[in-house]
């Protein structure tokens, strides 16, 4: 009797929980059925869910007109590059923040924070100005250190709270049998937080991926990440909604692949310090 | 525990990520603070007088200034309250006992990958769009007429297109919290014959409110700079109807190229960040304290 | 998927290997339109000749582009070698002396083969500055098969009554199709074009004389009161954030009956790959007032520029020189079919038989292009000149935001009256900061 109420309810609980699943992921799934349908039909109405002429034109279109490989590589570079470079400078910040902590250091993290509040747009002119005179207009170096600065508070504060779980006493006992600062953290706290590292350096990749104001207004023909590469299928004449959930497809998948393979190692150190 | 000399070590280790950051703080807000007290449009070159107060006076006069501002505040206020309510029912419903949850999990997350810029192109032309989209099918389907998303209720539509990219993450973390809750609290007050309404506010609540902090921190810092999705969908209006104060500030310096109006634009919203995240920082830092 | 991904990896690789050593690389910002992209997948036939010269592509919306080419000239970022921009731009950036003069651009290059209305507009003190890739002006285009079954046949010269009378029989919204289809979206380029050429053709301004905003005037509130009629009883739904390109698609799948926009907008209407309805449009002078002449005098082109920052002028102008040339007109003609060839800039174009035959709306298009009177747009005197938009630099500014105020018009949340007052105080607003008027 208890069984079977156990089964009912999880049956119930299943079909719910697959809807709303369904529902929430139907959007990217529709992009990617229609990046294969013709335009004719990716606007037909009735919508057409399985049954259309499944065609890889769009795709054929799309490298065609944009050096795909470009952008994608592009992408890789600047998110990881900037992520890890975030990584080298906020590590030990993090570990100065959690086993030496002084009366300003909350104070310290929170300004660090509200620097990313600051509107972008509001500074983009006087960025461009620094970049054109130092020459980094359209250079992924350019990218990557404001991608770096974008996402460094944030790093920071998920290393923080992190590292803060890690008892001091081990850290101490390594200072004791005579471990220098540099060594005590490369080779004591860094494989200890592991996975606080790794779900920081995965989350950072995502948002530095899907970075789309700096990427557009300070990059060219060199050094277009993928997002830049969208706003070439963002509204052009004719129809267009096969070519543009084509080109979608190309610019989401993957990060999307790597989301959900990593998607463990993400959740683990997503916690914020929120988990105790 | 610290001694002087690790105090020192600290400082030093600290160092390099505050000077960046001042550095990335300070030389291009400098730079915008004194663009904002010049007349400088890119389109007109010329000398750039120094003119005072006088662009703030008209970014303050301008019209769009009181109605974006308040844009702001629902946006932020929106997507925040859909994404907590949504999240926390959705870490519910994904703790339960079922069939496939790794599946389910992984469809759940995925918005959150997305880039800002194709999911709002997405929305706005296969779902939206009044005439070839997806809802306006489903509208016909049942016999009404289709509703115009981005004309009649533009704010709203930008509010429910953050919160699907959002809400992922917030059922991400509330979903973890959620899983490190005591199982043997929970049973212990079944016995005490606690129904599920009084266990989930008595226990859940108190529980995941840390995580809701956190949720609500984080988003609210990538949520007052919401640009693209305004950007790609509405453009801000029509009217006014869906400036927000980024978009706003966007529209003076770049599409006006205004750079004086902007800079002073600019200021303005950092000093009101500032306001927003003085207040956050107390709730957080009472609600973080260990 | 997997040839797709390897075609890339080897197209990429040869791509690396053909670049010749020495090559100059140039970069090329353009927008993405299909005229451009035509351009670009002829890339090929243009390095068959120019070995020496390696062309690299921004193409961008149109918005974004705009916003990314001012930006770099304006403060002289120098990313680009060739801008492709309008005719708004030319000739204010020019004055900035923010572009190289394009004389001397060959032998064979007949430059007084260009439209001289579209050739004027790009010139400055005598020397041309951009050169025309194409070039449109605005006309009617209407679906013969409803407006018979409507029992109307279109006069020569339609005027505002008529249309409205047609999109009125024309209408029938339980089949999904609307009568008109017309801007809506917010934009100096989008709503604004149309309502700036219609109020042009009835007889409204943006400036009288002293530069003093016109927007309380009769006229401007008989376009917008025309315009809304004419929108919101048989216009499609989500008119106000419909532009050029929303409603090329709503006409192009038989939701229009008539839709007045660009010239360019034939060729893609007439072209059955794209269109359900080629069989059954044919085209209109750009309609008047009862009892006038004004056509709106819409004329806008997409050229080709060089900024005077740029360090590579001589590869960039051969660039230009090509793609602007008879040559590449030919080479349209011979790739893709006559019909395809970038319109409304060279006048042995519309000299050529073949392709008056081939293409039913070239007569249409040039009739409209030379009717566009840039020099005096409107019935009554103004200080401006250029058609559909006014030529001075504040313009996008007011025109996005008067954009803005008529596209919240259009979505009914505000009036006719309450728009035109709102317009009428912004612009006077604006104008003041800049200072007019001017000496």
């Amino acid at each position: 009797m208890a069984r079977a109420s156990t089964t009912q309810r999880k049956a119930v609980v299943t079909v719910c929980a697959w809807a709303v699943g369904l529902v929430i992921f139907f959007p990217i799934l529709w992009t990617i059925l229609t990046s294969f349908k013709s335009e004719v039909d990716a606007i037909a109405i009735p919508p057409k869910f399985l049954n259309f002429n499944w065609t890889l034109d769009n795709y054929h279109d799309v490298q065609e007109r944009s050096r795909y490989f470009l952008h994608f590589m592009n992408s890789v570079i600047i998110s990881l590059g900037s992520t890890i470079l975030a990584l080298i400078i906020a590590i030990p910040a993090a570990w100065s923040m959690a086993f030496v902590p002084g009366r300003r250091t909350k104070d310290i993290l929170m300004w660090m924070l509200s620097t990313k509040m600051l509107p972008a747009v509001g500074v983009l002119v006087p960025i461009y100005l620094i970049f054109r005179d130092f020459g980094l207009l359209d250079t992924r170096t350019g990218l990557i250190i404001v991608l770096t600065m974008m996402n460094l508070p944030i790093v920071v504060w998920m290393l923080y709270t992190y590292f803060k779980e890690i008892p001091g006493e081990i850290l101490e006992a390594a200072r004791m049998d005579g471990a220098t600062l540099s060594k005590e953290i490369i080779y004591i706290l860094t494989p200890m937080a592991v996975p606080g590292i790794a779900s920081t350096l995965l989350l950072n990749v995502i948002l530095s991926w899907n970075e789309a104001f700096w990427t557009l207004n300070l990059t060219a023909a060199n050094s277009a990440p993928l997002s830049a590469f969208i706003a070439s299928y963002s509204s052009p004449e004719g129809l267009f909604y096969a070519k543009l959930s084509a080109a979608s497809t190309m610019a989401i998948a993957p990060i999307l692949i790597l989301g959900w393979f990593s998607q463990k190692q993400l959740v683990r150190g997503l916690t914020f310090g929120a988990v105790k | 525990m610290a001694t002087q000399a690790s105090r020192a070590a600290g400082r030093l280790m600290i160092s390099p990520a505050v000077i960046l950051l001042l550095m990335w703080m300070i030389v291009p807000l400098g730079m915008t603070i004194y663009f904002s007290f010049l007349r400088y449009n890119l389109l007109i070159p010329g000398e750039n007088p120094f003119v005072g107060l006088e662009n703030y006076s008209y970014f303050f006069t301008d019209p769009n200034f009181w109605p974006s501002l308040v844009n702001t505040l629902f946006l932020v206020g929106g997507v925040l309250l859909i994404t907590t309510v949504g999240g926390v029912l959705l870490a519910l419903l994904l703790d339960q006992p079922m069939w496939g949850q790794g599946i389910v999990r992984i469809l759940v997350i995925a918005p959150f990958f997305v880039m800002p810029t194709v999911s709002a192109l997405v929305w706005k032309n296969m779902f939206m769009n009044p005439v070839n989209g997806v809802f306006a099918w489903i509208a016909n389907v049942f016999g009404l007429p289709a509703f115009d998303f981005l004309a009649h209720a533009p704010l709203l539509s930008i509010i429910l297109i953050v919160s699907w990219q959002w809400l992922p993450f917030a059922t991400l973390i509330l979903l973890t919290a959620l899983q490190s809750l005591d199982s043997e609290q929970l049973e212990a007050s079944e016995m005490d014959g606690a129904g599920p309404l009084a266990r989930f506010f008595y226990i859940m609540v108190p529980h995941l409110s840390r995580a809701a902090t956190v949720v609500i921190l984080i988003q609210t810092i990538f949520l007052l700079s919401v640009f693209a999705e305004i950007l790609v969908t509405t453009n801000g209006g029509p009217g006014n109807a869906s400036t927000n104060l980024t978009y706003l500030v966007y529209s003076q310096s770049l599409l006006q190229y205004d750079v004086g109006l902007g800079s002073a634009g600019g200021i303005v919203a950092v000093i009101l960040a500032n306001i927003v995240a003085i207040f956050l920082m107390r709730m957080i830092g009472k609600n973080l304290e260990t | 998927m997997t040839i797709t991904m390897r075609g890339l990896l080897g197209a990429t690789c040869l791509a690396a290997l053909a670049i010749p050593a020495g090559a100059e690389t140039i970069t090329v910002a353009t927008v993405n339109n299909g005229d451009m992209i035509r351009m670009q997948r002829l890339m090929p036939e243009f390095n068959a000749e120019h070995p020496d010269i390696q062309v690299e592509w921004v193409t961008l919306e149109e918005n974004i582009l705009r916003q990314r080419v001012t930006t770099d000239i304006a403060t002289r970022g120098g990313q680009y070698d060739v801008l492709t921009i309008g005719n708004y731009e030319v000739p204010i950036w020019a004055k900035q002396n923010w572009l190289a003069p394009l004389d001397d651009m060959g032998d064979d290059y007949d430059a007084d083969d260009f439209l001289p209305r579209v050739a004027d507009a790009l010139t400055v003190d005598g020397t041309m500055y951009a050169a025309p890739f194409y070039a449109e002006s605005a006309m009617l285009m209407y679906r013969t098969d409803l407006l018979e079954k409507a029992g109307l046949t279109m006069p020569e010269n339609p005027d505002w009554d008529f249309i409205a009378e047609a999109a009125e029989k024309m209408t029938d919204k339980s089949a999904g199709v609307y009568g008109i289809c017309l801007r809506g979206k917010a934009g100096w380029g989008e709503n604004i074009a149309l309502l700036t050429a219609m109020s042009n053709s009835m007889g409204a301004r943006w400036f009288d004389t002293d530069w003093k905003p016109q927007f309380d005037s009769p006229e401007w509130k008989a376009t917008l009161d025309n315009y809304l009629n004419l929108m919101t009883n048989y216009g499609p739904p989500g008119a106000s954030s419909n532009g050029f390109n929303e409603n090329l698609a709503l006409f192009q799948t038989g939701k229009c009956g008539m839709w007045m926009d660009a010239t360019v907008a034939a060729a893609f209407v007439s072209n059955p790959d794209e269109s359900t309805v080629s069989d059954h449009v044919s085209y209109a002078p750009f309609p008047v007032m009862a009892g006038h002449e004004n056509h709106g005098n819409w004329l806008w082109s997409w050229n080709l520029a060089i900024p005077a920052t740029s360090t590579k002028q001589e590869a960039a102008k051969t660039f230009v020189a090509w793609a602007t040339s008879k040559e590449y007109s030919a080479l349209v003609a011979e790739k893709d079919g006559i019909m395809n060839v970038p319109p409304g800039t060279r006048s042995s174009l519309y000299a050529n038989q073949e392709y008056l035959d081939a293409a039913a709306f070239a007569t249409p298009t040039l009739n409209a292009i030379e009717s566009a009177d840039t020099q005096s747009p409107s019935m009554q005197e103004v200080p401006y000149t250029g058609g559909q938009f006014v030529s001075i630099p504040e313009f996008q500014a007011i025109g996005t935001a008067v954009g803005q105020v008529f596209s919240a018009a259009l979505a009914g949340s505000t009036t006719s009256d309450q728009a035109l007052s709102a317009a009428q105080s912004l612009v006077s607003r604006e104008m003041s900061r800049a200072g007019y008027p001017k000496n």
